[in-house]
C-alpha cells in the first residue's frame, strides 16, 4: 500500500504563490466527482500561504508557510463528519463526499488547522453549504499523475511529494532524517503532510561603537536561556548579530561585551521576533 | 543531431493514462513560461508548466560541478505565478468579445465628440463595419492631411508567437501603410541605454551587458552578491517564469554573502539578504561615489585592472576625492544625502573590496528603478565603474543578476520576436519599408496631439545601432509632404495611462478633438480601451496558432534565452477557438490590408500555416524534425551540448584589456562620445558626477509633497497583463487587496510616515500630487524606508472616480498618473518616473462600488 505524504521546506519556500494558483487553476470551475466539486473563485484556500514579516535592524524577514490538508490519520474532521461524509482512504487522503458534506459546518469546526473551507453554494440555498478541501488532488494521482498541481508548480522544490510507505522516496528519507516536524506537535496527530523549518522567533539586533560611530564589529554576546544553555554569537563586520531558533515563553539573557568597551546586559522574554534594534557600546 | 529525430515519440501515447476522458492537452507559450493545456469540450481545464517526459530524455540539461554538490535544473518549465494563473486571463470578465463603436461617435459626423471619450459607452457592431469604419478613417485622413498623420503604436510585451507579435503582423500592416513611426523606450532599463553604454559599449544590447556563463562563474567564484535596485524574484529576467529560483537557492547554499539596496526590502531581499541598505531614490550614485571614496582612500580598488583596462580614471578619481570640487564624496557625505548611516557604507565599501563580488545592478544585469530616475544615467556609468575597480571580468567578479547566464546551447538558431516574424528575410518574399519620414518619441505622443510642436528629442528610443544614435535629433512635426500633424492613433494593448509617467496627459490627448479617430486593438476593456472610438477583439494566444521559442527575443536582446534552463521551441496550437468574435492580431490586419488593397502585398498569398511553416524553415529546426513531426510532438527542447564552449561574459576583455565598444576600447570612465557629443552638458558631464534630482526630498516641491514615490515593476503580474483579470492574483495581498467590495492596489508607506497621517494598515488613502490622485490601500510596513512610499507600475484599471475627466482620482491604481515625464536629463531623452514627490491622505470619500 501506498501513503502520499508531503514535505514542505519552509527555507526553499519564496512566496511566489504558485502552489496556491495551482490549485485553484485545478479546482476553481472544475468538478472532479466524486473527489471533489468547484472551489469557489474566491475565498477558499485549499492551498494556503501565510506571511509572516520579521523586522531586524539589518534586513528584513519573511517567512512563507504553505499550508494544505495534513491529511491526518484518525483525522478530526472524519470524526466530525455525519454519514461519512468525510472518509479516509486506503492510501490516507481524507477526502469529503461533495453530496454527504452539504450541511456539515461542524466539519470546518473539528479542522485543528484551519484548512476546512465553507462553500455557502449560494447559487444552491438548498445545498446549506458545502465542507470542502485540498484532496492532495487524489483525482489525478488516481490517473497516475506523480505529484498534485501545488508540488508541479513549485519552482524550488519547496513541496516535496512522495510515497511516505516507500522508504527509499524523499519523503520518507527527509522525515527519517529528522529534519521534519508536524505543524501543531502538541495535538500528536499522525499527518502526512510535514514541515522544515517552521517558522521559528529570532534575536536580531545591531551594536554601534558610542566613541567612533562605527559598527560594532567582532563583539561577543553571551545569550543564556532559562535553562542554562548558553550560546556564543559574535557581530559580523556591520555589528549586526541574529540567533534563529528561539523559542515562545522562554526567557534570555544576553552578556554584550567587547575588550575595549563596557559590557550591557539584556534580559528579555520571547513572545515574537525580538528585535533589540541599534545597541550603543561606550568605551571602557 | 539527426539520430535524435528518429528517438522521437508521440507525446500522445505516453500520456494518454494520465488524461481524464475527453481531455486533450497542448503545449503553447505563455509570457510567463511553456505549459501544457488541457482542454475538455473547446474549453481549457487547466494550465500546467511543461514538464519534460521520458520522450525529452535525449535533450539533455546542463549541469554545474561545485566542490561536492552538483547543480541541475528541474526536468520542466518552471512557470511564473501569473502564467499559472491564465486560465482566469483567457476567461476574464473584461474580455472584448465583438467589435465595438463608441456608442456617440459619428464618422460620417463632423463633431467627433473627442470629449465624451472615456465617459461614453460602446455599442456592438459588425466586423464588416468596424473594419468600413476604420478603413473609410484612413483613406479619409490620409487624403486630407497625408499618411504622416496616423500613428500608430503596440503595447510591449503582447501575447506570444512570432507571427501574431507586434514586430510581425502589425509591423507589416504599419510599413505597407505607411504611418508616424512611434519610437519606444527603453522604459525598463532608461539609465544604463543613456549611461552605462558609454562607459562599457553594449549599444547593441541597449546598454545592458552580456551575461553568458555567469551563473556557473558565480556559483564557483564569487564570494557576495550585491542586489542593488535589482528584485530578480519580481522582475524573473523579463520573460524567464521562475527558471532562476533555484541559482539564488544554491547560491544561499554555498554561503555567498548577499546584500540588497533598494528603498525597499524587496522580495529577494526577505528572503535572501543579510543585509538591507535602503537608500533614498535617486541617490543611488552618492553612495556608489561613497564606496569609490573607500577604495581609493584605502587603496583596495584594482589598481593594475584600473590602469591596463579602463580610461580617464585620474580625472574621476580627482571628482571622488575631491581634487576638482573640493567636496571629498565620503560616506558622511553620502550619508547625508541617501539616509543610509556611513558607518554601513564604510563597512559595505570595506567587505565589497575584500569579497570577489557580482553587482546584480537590476534585472538582466542592467536595469532597475534606480535607472529610471533623474540624470539616472549618472549610476549607471557608476556601476560599471564599481565592477571596474574591482576587476570586472575577473571569475566571480562581474555584472550579474542571478537570473541568467546559463550554460546554453546558443549554435541552434531559432529566431527571436524582434526578428520580425513574417517579414523575416526567408520568410517574406518583400519586407515593406515606411515610407513616412516623421516619426515621434512615445513619451511625446501625447504633447504630439495636444501642441503644434515643434517637439525635439533625440535618438530612436531604442538606439542599439551605435552609441552615437542617441546623439541625433528629432523634431515633430516634419513639413509635408515628410510630416504631417498627427490626426489618428490607432493602439494595440491598452497599457499607457497605467505604464507611461504622467498619465493624465495621455486623457487629455485622448480628449482632444486633434484626434479624430482612435482605435483600439486588445483583448481586454481595460486602461485606455475606453477611450477608443472603434475597439477590435483580439484573442489571446492561446486562441490561435503561432510559433515561438519560450524567452527569445532576439535583436538588441540576442541570445535572452540563457535566462531561462532549457531552450523550448514550441508550436503554438490554438487550445480553444477564439471567445466571441475575437481574433489574432495577424488576422486583423489581414482583413484591414484586404480593404485596403495591401492584402496581396500583405500574405503574399500565404496563409498561417503557410507562414509558420517558412518561418521553421528559416530556423535549425528542420534539421531535427520535419515541420509535420513537429506540429504532432508539439514543442523540441534543444540538448544540451556535449561540447558546450564557455563564454563568460567580459572574460576576454579581463584576459586583453581591450576590445569594448569604446572609442577607446577600455572602461571609460571619462566618456569620449559625451566628451565629443557635448562636453559641456552639466547634466551628463562626460565624467559622472551624483546630481541632485530636480524632484527630491531637498525640493522646494517637498513642502508640499514630502513623500517620495517609487514606481516599480510588479511582484505577481506582467506590467498590466494578468492584472485585474485573474481575480486569483488579486486575492495575493501584495497584487490587490480586497475591502468594501472593491479589490485595491495596494502602497506600501512606512510606520512613521502613517502615524505622522493617521494611516492604518488597510486604510484606502489617497496619494497625490499637482499631476492627479490615486486611490489606494495602505499596506503599513517597514519593509519601506521612511519619507519613501512604494506601488506597483501596472495597475491594469484606470478608473477615475470622474470618468473622461483628466486629473480625475483614479481608484483603479495608475500610480503613474503621478510620475513627471520630464525626460531623464537635456540630451537623454528617457524618462525618469522614479524621481515624483506625493502627499498621502487617509480617503474618507466614495469608496464602494457602484
Amino acid at each position: 500500500m501506498t501513503r502520499p505524504g508531503m514535505v514542505i521546506n519552509i527555507d526553499a519556500c519564496i512566496g511566489c504563490y504558485n502552489c496556491v494558483l495551482a490549485c485553484k487553476d485545478e479546482h476553481v470551475g472544475n468538478d472532479w466527482l466524486p473527489y471533489s466539486v468547484s472551489q469557489p473563485d474566491t475565498g477558499h484556500f485549499w492551498m494556503n500561504l501565510k506571511e509572516k514579516e520579521n523586522v531586524l535592524p539589518q534586513v528584513i524577514k519573511v517567512t512563507y508557510t504553505p499550508i494544505p490538508c495534513m491529511q491526518c490519520k484518525d483525522a478530526p474532521c472524519v470524526k466530525a463528519a455525519k454519514w461519512g461524509a468525510a472518509y479516509t482512504r486506503e492510501d490516507g487522503i481524507v477526502v469529503f463526499d461533495p453530496e454527504k458534506a452539504k450541511g456539515q459546518r461542524q466539519i470546518v469546526d473539528a479542522c485543528p488547522y484551519g484548512v476546512v473551507y465553507w462553500n455557502e453554494m449560494k447559487d444552491i440555498p438548498e445545498a446549506r453549504g458545502l465542507a470542502q478541501k485540498c484532496t492532495f488532488c487524489a483525482h489525478l494521482l488516481d490517473r497516475g499523475y506523480k505529484q498534485p498541481r501545488c508540488a508541479e508548480s513549485c519552482p524550488t522544490n519547496a513541496i516535496i511529494f512522495g510515497d511516505l510507505e516507500d522508504s527509499g522516496s524523499d519523503v520518507s528519507r527527509l522525515i527519517r532524517s529528522g529534519a521534519t516536524e508536524t505543524m501543531l506537535p502538541d495535538l500528536g496527530i499522525d499527518t502526512a503532510v510535514r514541515y522544515i523549518s517552521l517558522y521559528k522567533p529570532i534575536i536580531g539586533g545591531s551594536v554601534v561603537f558610542g566613541d567612533t560611530g562605527e559598527c560594532g564589529t567582532g563583539v561577543n554576546l553571551a545569550i543564556m536561556d532559562d535553562a542554562g544553555q548558553k550560546t556564543n554569537i559574535a557581530t559580523n563586520n556591520y555589528g549586526d548579530f541574529l540567533l534563529k531558533g528561539v523559542s515562545i515563553g522562554k526567557k534570555y539573557t544576553i552578556r554584550i561585551s567587547h575588550p575595549k568597551y563596557s559590557p550591557k546586559k539584556i534580559a528579555l522574554k520571547i513572545e515574537g521576533d525580538a528585535n533589540l534594534g541599534e545597541i550603543v557600546l561606550q568605551k571602557k | 543531431m539527426n539520430q535524435q529525430s528518429n528517438r522521437l515519440t508521440s507525446s500522445d501515447t505516453e500520456n494518454s493514462k494520465t488524461l481524464g476522458s475527453g481531455e486533450k492537452e497542448i503545449v503553447t507559450i505563455d509570457l510567463g513560461g511553456v505549459v501544457k493545456v488541457s482542454v475538455r469540450d473547446g474549453r481549457i481545464l487547466r494550465v500546467r508548466p511543461l514538464v519534460f517526459g521520458p520522450e525529452d530524455e535525449s535533450s539533455k540539461s546542463w549541469n554545474i560541478q561545485v566542490g561536492n554538490f552538483k547543480f541541475a535544473p528541474q526536468r520542466q518549465v518552471s512557470i511564473a505565478h501569473f502564467a499559472q494563473a491564465s486560465r482566469k486571463k483567457v476567461y476574464a470578465e473584461n474580455r472584448i468579445l465583438y467589435p465595438m463603436k463608441r456608442e456617440d461617435f459619428d464618422p460620417n459626423g463632423t463633431d467627433r465628440k473627442t470629449e465624451r471619450r472615456g465617459k461614453s459607452g460602446y455599442v456592438r457592431i459588425s466586423w464588416d463595419e468596424a473594419l468600413n469604419i476604420i478603413t473609410g478613417e484612413i483613406r479619409r485622413i490620409r487624403s486630407k492631411y497625408g499618411e504622416a498623420a496616423i500613428a500608430a503604436t503596440g503595447s510591449s510585451h503582447m501575447a506570444w508567437g512570432l507571427l501574431n507579435y507586434r514586430f510581425s503582423a502589425f509591423n507589416r500592416f504599419f510599413k505597407l501603410l505607411g504611418h508616424t513611426e512611434v519610437f519606444h523606450n527603453a522604459d525598463s532599463w532608461e539609465g544604463w541605454n543613456w549611461g552605462a553604454e558609454h562607459a562599457y559599449g553594449f549599444h547593441w544590447r541597449l546598454g545592458i551587458p552580456d551575461q553568458y556563463d555567469l551563473l556557473e562563474d558565480a556559483l564557483k567564484n564569487a564570494e557576495m552578491i550585491v542586489y542593488w535596485s535589482a528584485d530578480p524574484e519580481t522582475t524573473l529576467c523579463t520573460y524567464g517564469g521562475q527558471e532562476s529560483a533555484m541559482y539564488r537557492q544554491w547560491l544561499r547554499k554555498l554561503g555567498k554573502k548577499q546584500v540588497v539596496i533598494d528603498p525597499f526590502c524587496n522580495f529577494t531581499g526577505v528572503i535572501y539578504a543579510d543585509k538591507w541598505l535602503a537608500p533614498r531614490p535617486g541617490t543611488d550614485a552618492a553612495l556608489a561615489l561613497a564606496i569609490a571614496y573607500i577604495w581609493i582612500k584605502e587603496g583596495t580598488y584594482d589598481k593594475e585592472y584600473v590602469k591596463t583596462h579602463t580610461f580617464g580614471f585620474e580625472a574621476w578619481a580627482d571628482y571622488v576625492i575631491g581634487t576638482d570640487d573640493r567636496l571629498p564624496k565620503t560616506p558622511e557625505w553620502a550619508s547625508e544625502i541617501a539616509g543610509v548611516p556611513a558607518r554601513t557604507i564604510r563597512a559595505f565599501a570595506r567587505e565589497w573590496a575584500t569579497k570577489r563580488t557580482m553587482l546584480a545592478a537590476g534585472n538582466r544585469g542592467g536595469q532597475g528603478g534606480a535607472s529610471r530616475t533623474a540624470y539616472a544615467h549618472e549610476w549607471t556609468r557608476m556601476m560599471v565603474f564599481l565592477a571596474a575597480m574591482q576587476g570586472y571580468g575577473k571569475p566571480g567578479v562581474n555584472i550579474w543578476s542571478t537570473n541568467a547566464g546559463v550554460p546554453m546551447n546558443e549554435e541552434f538558431s531559432f529566431p527571436g520576436y524582434t526578428l520580425g516574424g513574417m517579414n523575416m528575410s526567408g520568410v517574406a518574399k518583400n519586407a515593406p519599408v515606411n515610407p513616412v519620414k516623421q516619426k515621434i518619441l512615445r513619451l511625446l505622443l501625447p504633447d504630439a496631439f495636444l501642441t503644434s510642436g515643434p517637439l525635439n528629442w533625440r535618438g530612436e528610443g531604442l538606439n542599439g545601432r551605435s552609441a552615437e544614435q542617441q546623439f541625433k535629433p528629432y523634431t515633430y512635426p516634419l513639413p509635408t509632404p515628410d510630416g504631417a500633424l498627427l490626426k489618428m492613433l490607432y493602439r494595440c494593448g491598452a497599457s499607457y495611462i497605467a505604464t507611461m509617467p504622467d498619465g493624465n496627459k495621455w486623457v487629455r490627448m485622448y480628449q482632444s478633438p486633434n484626434m479624430e479617430f482612435a482605435v483600439c486593438q486588445t483583448p481586454w476593456f481595460e486602461g485606455e480601451a475606453n477611450f477608443a472610438d472603434v475597439l477590435l477583439p483580439v484573442c489571446t494566444s492561446y486562441e490561435r496558432d503561432d510559433i515561438g521559442e519560450f524567452y527569445n527575443i532576439g535583436g538588441y536582446s540576442i541570445d535572452s534565452y540563457v535566462g531561462v534552463n532549457h531552450r523550448v521551441i514550441v508550436y503554438q496550437q490554438k487550445c480553444i477557438e477564439p471567445l466571441g468574435e475575437s481574433k489574432g492580431d495577424y488576422e486583423i490586419f489581414e482583413m484591414l490590408a484586404e480593404r485596403l488593397g495591401l492584402g496581396e502585398a500583405y500574405t503574399e498569398g500565404n496563409t498561417v500555416e503557410d507562414w509558420l511553416r517558412k518561418i521553421y524553415a528559416v530556423s535549425d529546426m528542420p534539421k531535427i524534425m520535419t515541420w509535420e513531426e513537429f506540429k504532432k510532438k508539439g514543442y523540441y527542447i534543444v540538448p544540451f551540448p556535449e561540447n558546450h564552449t564557455v563564454r563568460r561574459a567580459m572574460a576576454s576583455f579581463y584576459e586583453s584589456g581591450k576590445g569594448l565598444a569604446t572609442p577607446t576600447g577600455k572602461i571609460e570612465f571619462q566618456s569620449k562620445n559625451l566628451e565629443e557629443f557635448d562636453r559641456d552638458d552639466k547634466e551628463r558631464p562626460p565624467l559622472p558626477h551624483y546630481i541632485r534630482s530636480w524632484e527630491d526630498h531637498t525640493s522646494e516641491l517637498a513642502k508640499n509633497y514630502p513623500l517620495q514615490l517609487i514606481t516599480v515593476h510588479p511582484r505577481y503580474s506582467f506590467h498590466t497583463q494578468y492584472d485585474a483579470k485573474s481575480v486569483w492574483l488579486s486575492e495575493i495581498p501584495h497584487q490587490r487587496v480586497l475591502k468594501d467590495g472593491y479589490y485595491w492596489w495596494p502602497m506600501q508607506v512606512n510606520p512613521k510616515d502613517a502615524r505622522e497621517r493617521g494611516i492604518e494598515n488597510g486604510d484606502i488613502i489617497k496619494a497625490f500630487n499637482d499631476r492627479g490622485a490615486v486611490l489606494c490601500i495602505a499596506e503599513v510596513t517597514e519593509r519601506i524606508r521612511p519619507g519613501v512610499v512604494r506601488s506597483q507600475e501596472s495597475s491594469s484599471t484606470y478608473d477615475p472616480l470622474e470618468p473622461g475627466v483628466p486629473g480625475s482620482i483614479d481608484r483603479g491604481g495608475c500610480v503613474n498618473l503621478l510620475t513627471s515625464s520630464r525626460m531623464m536629463s537635456k540630451n537623454a531623452s528617457g524618462f525618469a518616473p522614479g524621481s515624483c514627490l506625493v502627499e498621502l491622505v487617509k480617503w474618507e470619500g466614495q469608496r464602494k462600488i457602484k
